[in-house]
């Protein structure tokens, strides 16, 4: 190397510290857009509500929303159809999810399983549980139990063809392991297809939960008294936009939330990827 | 060699057989190993050598043909397999890896955390027990394949082309490392490779063979004495010769199976 280019760079570890320093700040500067890309969207709304640029009589400012879901709160009438809505989603949930993951295993484990009922699943999945909110409110009434069954519905099928399709994907090679070492099938299941499957699973189980969401909002529209769905709809009908918008922000805030919170999951039960 | 016959195949022959066509992969394949011996089969690729290690690992079927592993007096399996690199399991830590043979035989924790570390010491992996495959490099994924058979213990060790996709100065440290562990317990091994210079430095015997279909076509007395190691197969005269040998053989066949 010549002295000329040499001189530049006179303390190389100086140098890289900087560069370190400056690879530090463009990260840093990609997690405040992640963070400031909600709050531009606020403000956004904020401002062409505010300028009417935005009809306010359908898009009142977030300001307004904000303090309309106060005084819904010290009502307490806010926090019974959140909980009920909670209650509902959850409960749906892990009615889907358990279900889903048990047949999926079996599916995904016996292929003879697999052939008698992924016909059954394949022709039941393309017909959206909401439709046969009539026939689930015929067989189990207008209560919350109703609601559960048709989230858990709607949770059931990703669950149980991502944990299938999670355990056919299992690399050949770890079955191949697995019978050369002897394992039994209770601990094939247990070390190998379990294990395995989990990451698609786990895939599954997110969707499940996005759509779980989706699904409650519906099905507390169609007969139902209570949670944010209805809340959505009743003040619609009564052209309480701010009642309906902090209805949607809720739902919005618990997708994400929910999502947040699986993401965290993930990471704890799956350390190996 | 010492005496003893370890592995016995006779006649085996596979045959894969798909819509209206077969190909016969192995071909009235007869060998016996002895007690104690390293045995390498060396053959172009898609000769079938892969197809009889798996007969013997219980993976696969004969179409003909039988094959027996002379039982021991303790109570260890018969056989135990060193799969390629993507062998070790990515939800299991080192240390589970290396475990897993025993913990699928239900054998007494305290006797399989004795094994366990005895060989992740064995390997130099003592300090990376409690990591998962994805944070180690492909030699340090293939020790813990090599730990995880041996401390299996079992009668005979079969190997898979373990070192293939490492580069080359690993594949001689490693190389190196099981010809110390392997002296230590005088497993049975029979090893496949494409490797010339890894089958002269590891067997005991070579074995070529042909491809499609899959016969046993000469067999190499390798007496280069023990412990061996990657300088004296390049010097040796007769280790060359050997070399030239194989080459020339491996070169007609692959020539063969192009036409």
């Amino acid at each position: 190397m010549r002295d000329e280019k040499v001189t530049k760079t006179h303390n190389p570890i100086e140098f890289e510290q900087q560069e370190w320093k400056k690879r530090q700040l463009k990260e840093r500067m990609k997690q405040m857009l992640t963070i400031a890309s909600p709050i531009f969207l606020l403000l956004l709304w904020e401002f062409l509500s505010q300028t009417n640029l935005l009809d306010a009589r359908f898009f009142p400012p977030p300001s307004e929303i904000v303090s309309t879901f106060f005084t819904m709160g010290v009502s307490g009438e806010l926090f019974s159809h959140i909980g009920i809505s909670l209650y509902r989603i959850i409960a749906g949930f892990f009615l889907g999810v358990i279900p889903g993951i048990i047949i999926g295993l079996l599916m995904g484990l016996y292929s003879p399983v697999r052939h008698f009922v992924s016909p059954i699943v394949m022709a039941l999945m393309p017909i959206p549980t909401l439709a046969l909110l009539p026939i689930i409110i015929i067989l189990f009434g207008i209560g919350d139990f109703s609601k559960v069954v048709t989230i858990a519905g709607s949770v059931f099928f990703p669950v149980v063809i991502n944990t299938t399709a999670g355990v056919i994907n299992i690399d050949s090679i770890y079955l191949d392991v697995a019978k050369n070492y002897g394992a039994s099938s209770k601990d094939f299941f247990i070390k190998i297809a379990f294990p395995g499957a989990l990451p698609v699973m786990m895939e599954g189980i997110q969707m499940g939960q996005a759509i779980a969401l989706l699904t409650i909002v519906a099905a507390e529209m169609m007969g139902a008294t209570s949670g944010i769905g209805y809340l959505i709809w009743t003040s619609y009908k009564a052209f309480m936009l701010k009642e309906m918008f902090v209805g949607l922000i809720l739902i919005s805030f618990f997708g994400y939330l929910f999502s947040l919170i699986l993401r965290g999951l993930q990471k704890k039960i799956l350390p190996w990827r | 060699m010492q005496g003893d016959t370890k592995i016995s195949i006779q006649n085996v022959t596979k045959v894969f057989y798909k819509k209206n066509s077969s190909v016969t992969t192995l071909d009235q394949i007869s060998l016996d190993i002895s007690e104690g011996e390293f045995v390498c089969l060396v053959g172009p690729s898609g000769c079938g050598k892969t197809t009889l290690l798996r007969i013997l690992a219980g993976l696969e079927t004969t179409s003909v043909g039988e094959f027996m592993i002379a039982e021991g007096k303790e109570n260890r399996p018969l056989q135990s397999m060193v799969f390629q690199e993507r062998g070790v399991i990515p939800w299991l830590t080192v240390e589970e890896n290396v475990a897993f043979g025993l913990k699928m035989r239900h054998l007494p924790t305290k006797q399989i955390k004795e094994r366990t570390s005895y060989y992740l010491k064995k390997v130099g992996l003592e300090k990376f027990s409690s990591l998962y495959p994805k944070e180690l490099s492909g030699g340090m994924k293939q020790r813990v394949s090599i730990a995880r058979a041996f401390a299996n213990d079992p009668e005979i060790l079969l190997m898979d082309e373990p070192f293939a996709a490492l580069d080359e100065q690993n594949k001689f440290i490693l190389q190196e490392e099981l010809l110390s562990i392997w002296e230590e317990t005088k497993k049975t091994v029979l090893f496949i490779t494409h490797s010339i210079d890894e089958a002269l430095l590891l067997s005991d015997r070579i074995l070529l063979m042909s491809s499609q279909p899959g016969r046993i076509i000469k067999e190499i007395k390798n007496d280069l004495p023990r412990p061996r190691n990657i300088e004296q197969i390049r010097a040796n005269q007769q280790t060359a010769g050997h070399f030239l040998d194989i080459w020339k053989h491996l070169q007609d066949e692959v020539q063969k199976s192009r036409k």
